[in-house]
């Protein structure tokens, strides 16, 4: 049991525009890579329970070429909004870090 | 077919490059060197008040570097999104500093300014007529929405920018604009396909972000002919790897695979990316699916208040212990104190307590809500419908917060550190963005105003 962050090179979110977040997640090798994405621990039905959103309000692409995942999520606080944490979206990857493998 | 060299000076106008990578680039043969200058992404603060974001020296710097390389090259020198936010205020800051460079400098030109600013009465109509579509996820829009916003842009595509080099503009400054199109309004006119071209356009727009290791902001270099592309950043210290490039296509992005643009969508799920050299990709197999309605996205931001904060500290551990209840007991002694010595009612003003150190950055999202840390970084955060209500309510609620007991110490207590005097800032006006839609249009340029100006 390992945690995610173990087997990758970079975990980041950023806004995709105001309305949107994205986390890529990028891994350090094929074999890292392979056994994330055979786990199912890192999926949209999990990340939609981790961000409170329904599943298929999640984009999950896989991009084998550069050994990367990488998810998309509605923000329900806009950018700037008055309750707005993150103006840029820069750490809603936190609670992805750690995710246990 | 004749090939197509495009530059990008940097990802942004502000962060700037290396003087010796833009003439490199210059020198190494260039059809245009172009720039983005804005972007959502610091929030709705800028299209909102109408100020552009700076440095204005800096600014200055790096166009004055494009410019007078450009000059000398004979090529043009195309601006997009000015001063940020791309509205009329953006545009007419950074016109501003062209004209005091060219008189500076005894430069004469053509210019071209495209502002991308809309009228009220446009959207309206545009509305009434159905011509409007929310994107995914959209803030409702109707009448009232559009009539009390502070400013709506349009974010053009490459047909105006297209005009105004037709019309023979050696320095194009645009109000908002899509990224790509800063770099593929050249080459479609020089026949390059629409996918070739704002492909390179994306990996373009972030300037030397597609290198393996971006060590400082600087320029990228991308030749693009009838098949494909050729990235290669000027810098020698740089270089670009088939992973790098890809990585890239990710950045800010939703979908690695589909770029939605005025006009049409890139697709770029077969493209082949293939190293030439150690510093050299070789892009392919992009396609670009024509839109059946041509569209342009606008954006809109609404004044909602005034704000005002006060940063404490909190270091008792009593205190931090029961921190829930006692900000819950503070809101409510708050709330009737207002309503009785400022005379306003709770939805006439709005606060909130951020506390760092169990929430702060994640808000509602954090799944780990419990404080593990020693100490608190509170922001006490008041949104008023003026900047004096907002202080005057920051000061109540931090002095009321001040001495709030806690049952476990008997006697006057004070619970904040405040680190300044006085502890209570105004932040000033607060935006938010009002519209993430589309709206159709016959014309691509029709929302466009240019003007053209001989320095």
């Amino acid at each position: 049991m390992a945690e995610l962050w173990e087997y990758t090179k970079l975990i980041r979110s950023k806004n995709a525009g105001p309305f949107e977040l994205t986390f890529d997640i990028m891994f350090k090798d094929r074999s890292g890579y392979d056994l994330v994405l055979q786990s199912g621990k890192l999926s949209a039905r999990s990340v939609a329970e981790l961000y409170g959103l329904q599943e298929q309000e999640v984009r999950f692409f896989a991009i084998e070429q550069i050994l990367a995942l990488k998810l998309s999520i509605p923000r329900k606080t806009f950018s700037g909004d008055v309750a707005d944490t993150d103006i840029y979206g820069g750490q809603f990857h936190g609670p992805l870090v750690r995710m246990r493998i | 077919m004749k090939k197509v060299r495009a530059i990008a000076a940097t990802g942004n106008l502000s962060t700037g490059f290396r003087e010796e990578s833009l003439v490199r680039a210059v020198q190494q043969g260039a059809d245009f060197v172009g720039c983005d200058a804005g972007s959502t992404d610091s929030g709705p603060y800028h299209l909102g008040s109408g100020k552009p974001r700076g440095p204005r020296e800096g600014i200055k710097r790096n166009l004055r570097i494009m410019l007078r390389e450009g000059l000398a090259a004979g090529i043009p020198v195309i601006i997009g999104t000015a001063g940020m936010a791309g509205g009329s205020p953006h545009l007419q800051w950074t016109v501003d500093i062209i004209r005091e460079l060219a008189r500076e400098h005894q430069w004469h030109f053509l210019l071209a300014q495209i502002d991308s600013e809309l009228e009220k009465d446009e959207l309206l109509d545009g509305l009434s007529k159905g011509k409007i579509r929310p994107l995914s996820p959209a803030p409702p829009l109707n009448e009232s929405v559009i009539r009390n916003a502070e400013r709506f842009v349009a974010m053009m595509g490459i047909e105006p920018i297209q005009c105004a080099l037709k019309k023979g503009a050696q320095v194009v400054i645009a109000g908002r604009c899509s990224d790509v199109a800063i770099y593929a309004a050249l080459p479609i006119l020089n026949g390059i396909p629409h996918a070739v071209a704002f492909h390179a356009g994306k990996i373009l727009e972030c300037g030397a972000a597609s290198t393996a290791q971006r060590l400082y902001p600087d320029c990228m270099a991308i030749e693009m002919d009838g098949g494909g592309f050729t990235v290669e950043p000027p810098n020698p210290e740089l270089r670009c790897t088939p992973q790098s490039v890809i990585a890239h296509t990710l950045y800010e992005n939703a979908d690695p695979y589909r770029l939605v643009e005025s006009g049409g969508s890139l697709d770029t799920s077969h493209a082949r990316y293939e190293a030439i050299s150690d510093r050299a990709v070789r892009v392919t197999g992009s396609t670009f699916i024509p839109a059946d309605k041509y569209t342009v996205r606008v954006e809109g931001a609404t004044l909602v208040g005034y704000r005002s904060i006060v940063i404490a500290g909190v270091r008792d551990p009593l205190l931090i212990g029961q921190l829930d209840s006692f900000l819950s007991s503070l809101r409510t002694v708050v709330e009737r104190k207002v309503q009785e010595t400022l005379k306003l009612k709770p939805g006439e003003y709005d606060f909130q307590f951020r506390v760092y150190g169990r929430n702060g950055s994640l808000g509602q999202l954090e799944p780990c809500d419990k404080i593990s840390g020693h100490e608190i970084g509170l922001i006490i955060d008041v949104v008023a419908r003026s900047q004096r209500e907002a202080a005057e309510l920051a000061l109540v609620l931090s002095h009321t917060g001040l001495h709030h007991p806690i049952p476990e110490w008997q006697g006057l207590i004070s619970n904040f550190a405040f680190p300044f005097s006085p502890p209570v800032i105004d932040v000033g006006p607060v935006y938010q963005f009002c519209i993430n839609h589309v709206w159709e249009l016959e014309n691509a340029c029709a929302p466009f105003k240019m003007t053209f100006e001989n320095l």
